[in-house]
């Protein structure tokens, strides 16, 4: 039995590691908004699930121009993929913003944080139904190409280049985040409203501006996992709802507001799922996130790095 | 054409009093108490296996099928939910109310998930079948048989609406509507918040849980898509419209959205044809959801709203306590 958890373990670790990824783009977007429009965004799922189905639309659609999803070296996607990605991006932005003008804007002004969470939790059943709608109920994929996974550490593990590129770019886009929120005057800005958004106000901060910073950041990297999920997975309609406990799990764990944080909480859910999956039950996959979220807020509910030091 | 009008009229009854019961159970918990539970599901899906493995015959491959009366079937179901609420509520109630949302979504889900993974005690994805209606020897056709159960279904949300009005007509109830209006105040007066809030939410649950053993002995037949989060949201959906803080909101609410809902199916059954019609149903969601959004924005009191709980008398200067959304300024979204 040890022997087999010993050859096993390295690829569970990939795995992981690889989920987690995922997770942690979509919960950085989540602790950002959290902190921010100070409310549990439900429909955050909703925007990682249409994010990629926007890429895919507009990959279909323009492919008469870009020529399809393009081919960079060993990766299934390329240049093709960039184009319907930024059509993507915009389309998720748009919707988020859309949100918040129709819907949020207003209940933050006359109603109280947990009327936003009820009308969250409506919109984004509404918005997951939507794709069914629009896109049907079987998930899709970007591209039918069938990768080999390379071996490595003498065949233990099998990681595709996909795999590899993406758990690369999550972290170049963490480390720019992160850079971002640290020495830009928006991304000052913004950790100014997180902390105090009368205060931000009267020192002369553009606060609507923020909320507008933030619904977009967020749209962005929601796409961004969204398309990562679909390139080295699938699309399905239940893909962003699926997502929902592990990326508050996630953003919870690192502290609410924390980009690093919620870059490890992320990572850490992806491993407890990988983990789960393999030694206990993979039907239990989506509760894994909601034990991690329980066990944090009952030992440490700031989280591993609150935001405020 | 008449009777069968007549005979889907009394089914779509039976089920809208089903959701007023689970919609009273949550009005309980938020309207009354202020608890943000989105774990409606969950509680209905404890209460409807219970009711089930206590009541059903005897299954092979699983645990139970005990064969025991209906009522007691009922009145398990309804202990079960009341007591895992206990449970629940015991390790988050005194989470901030997002955090409480998020943790019972958590809940709804693994409940769910229990359901469709554990065999031996759910029957897994196939469920429970064969759940013994009570009294269906005395009744010789369908349509028949629902009239009674209509009647009995009536019965059962009268007794819920009159004992919860009871309730929070007394001084339980101020109690509660001042935990959920000031709960510093509350506690400064020398109340026990905590327990108060406990209570609350597993009575809550425990109702809810009565519904789904209600809802189990009705259909016959039980299977974990029966208690998806879409549930949770329609729930929600009729508490708003209705109006939080007012039990007859609560039931009119139910029987409406419930309409809404029905009348949305038969529309997408009877327009599109049968390879949209997954597609199609999924707009009955978009609907509720719309609804839902637009009763908070347009009338957040919903129909009819909660009661002023003052005199009379001094309506001219005292503000109407509104919704149960008066909380002072939560602070930030961390422990701060």
């Amino acid at each position: 039995m040890m022997d087999l958890v010993w050859l096993t373990l390295p690829q569970v670790i990939a795995n992981g590691l690889l989920q987690g990824s995922a997770i942690a783009l979509g919960a950085i977007g989540l602790t950002l908004t959290y902190s921010i429009l100070r409310f549990a965004n439900f429909t955050h799922g909703e925007t990682i699930s249409w994010g990629g189905y926007f890429t895919l639309t507009a990959l279909a659609a323009l492919t008469p121009w870009i020529g399809g999803i393009g081919k960079w070296g060993g990766l299934t996607f390329g240049w093709g993929l960039v184009v319907a990605l930024g059509v993507g991006v915009v389309g998720a932005s748009l919707l988020a913003l859309a949100l918040d003008r129709l819907l949020f804007a207003t209940l933050r002004r006359h109603g109280s944080a947990i009327t936003l969470v009820i009308a969250s939790f409506g919109a984004s059943l509404a918005l997951r139904n939507l794709i069914v709608f629009v896109y049907g109920p079987e998930s899709v994929q970007f591209t039918r190409e069938l990768v080999i996974a390379d071996r490595w550490l003498g065949g233990l593990v099998r990681v595709t280049p996909d795999q590899l590129a993406v758990l690369g770019l999550s972290a170049a886009l963490a480390v720019g985040l992160t850079v971002f929120l640290r020495f830009t005057t928006t991304g000052r800005a913004m950790r100014a409203t997180a902390e105090n958004p009368a205060l931000a106000q009267i020192t002369g901060i553009d606060t609507a501006h923020v909320v507008r910073t933030v619904w977009v950041l967020g749209a962005v990297l929601a796409t961004l996992a969204g398309v990562f999920i679909g390139i080295t997975a699938q699309l399905r309609p239940e893909l962003g709802f699926d997502l929902l406990l592990p990326l508050f799990a996630a953003a919870i764990l690192g502290g609410i507001g924390s980009v690093p944080g919620a870059m490890l909480g992320g990572l850490i859910v992806g491993l407890a799922e990988s983990a789960a999956v393999e030694y206990l039950h993979a039907g239990y996959r989506n509760a894994v996130g909601f034990l991690v979220l329980i066990a944090i807020l009952v030992i440490r509910p700031t989280g591993l790095f609150a935001a405020r030091g | 054409m008449a009777l069968d009008l007549a005979t889907y009229l009394v089914f779509f009854l039976i089920l809208a009093l089903n959701y007023a019961v689970l919609c009273l159970g949550l009005n309980l918990q938020w309207g009354f108490t202020g608890l943000f539970n989105v774990g409606v599901a969950g509680f209905f899906a404890i209460g409807a296996y219970t009711s089930a493995i206590l009541t059903g015959p005897p299954r092979p491959e699983a645990v139970g099928g005990f064969d025991l009366p209906v009522l007691i079937g009922w009145l398990g179901g309804t202990l079960a939910a009341g007591v895992a609420a206990l449970g629940v509520g015991w390790a988050t109630l005194r989470l901030r109310h997002d955090y409480l949302a998020i943790t019972t979504f958590g809940i709804a889900v693994t409940i769910q998930l229990v359901a469709l993974n554990e065999e031996w005690l759910t029957g897994g994805a196939f469920g429970i079948e064969a759940i013994p209606r009570p009294l269906a020897a005395w009744f010789t056709s369908p349509t028949q048989y629902n009239l009674f159960y209509l009647g009995l279904t009536l019965a059962l949300v009268a007794l819920v609406f009159w004992g919860l009005e009871r309730l929070v007509r007394g001084p339980w109830g101020r109690l509660l509507r001042a935990i959920r209006e000031d709960e510093v105040a509350a506690a400064s007066l020398g109340k026990d918040v905590r327990t108060q809030r406990l209570i609350a939410f597993a009575l809550g649950s425990a109702i809810m849980g009565l519904a789904g053993a209600h809802f189990a002995t009705f259909m016959g037949f039980i299977a974990p898509e029966s208690f998806l989060p879409v549930v949770t949201f329609q729930v929600w959906a009729m508490l708003i419209l209705g109006g939080s803080g007012n039990n007859r909101g609560a039931v009119l609410g139910a029987i409406l959205v419930w309409g809404l809902w029905s009348v949305a199916g038969v529309t997408v059954k009877a327009l599109l044809p049968p390879d949209l019609q997954v597609r199609g149903a999924a707009l009955q969601v978009v609907l509720i959801g719309v609804v839902l959004a637009g009763v908070l924005l347009i009338r957040p009191r919903g129909l009819m709203g909660e009661e002023r709980a003052i005199s009379p008398h001094t309506q001219a200067t005292a503000t109407a306590s509104t919704a149960p959304s008066s909380t002072p300024a939560s602070g930030g979204p961390d422990a701060r």
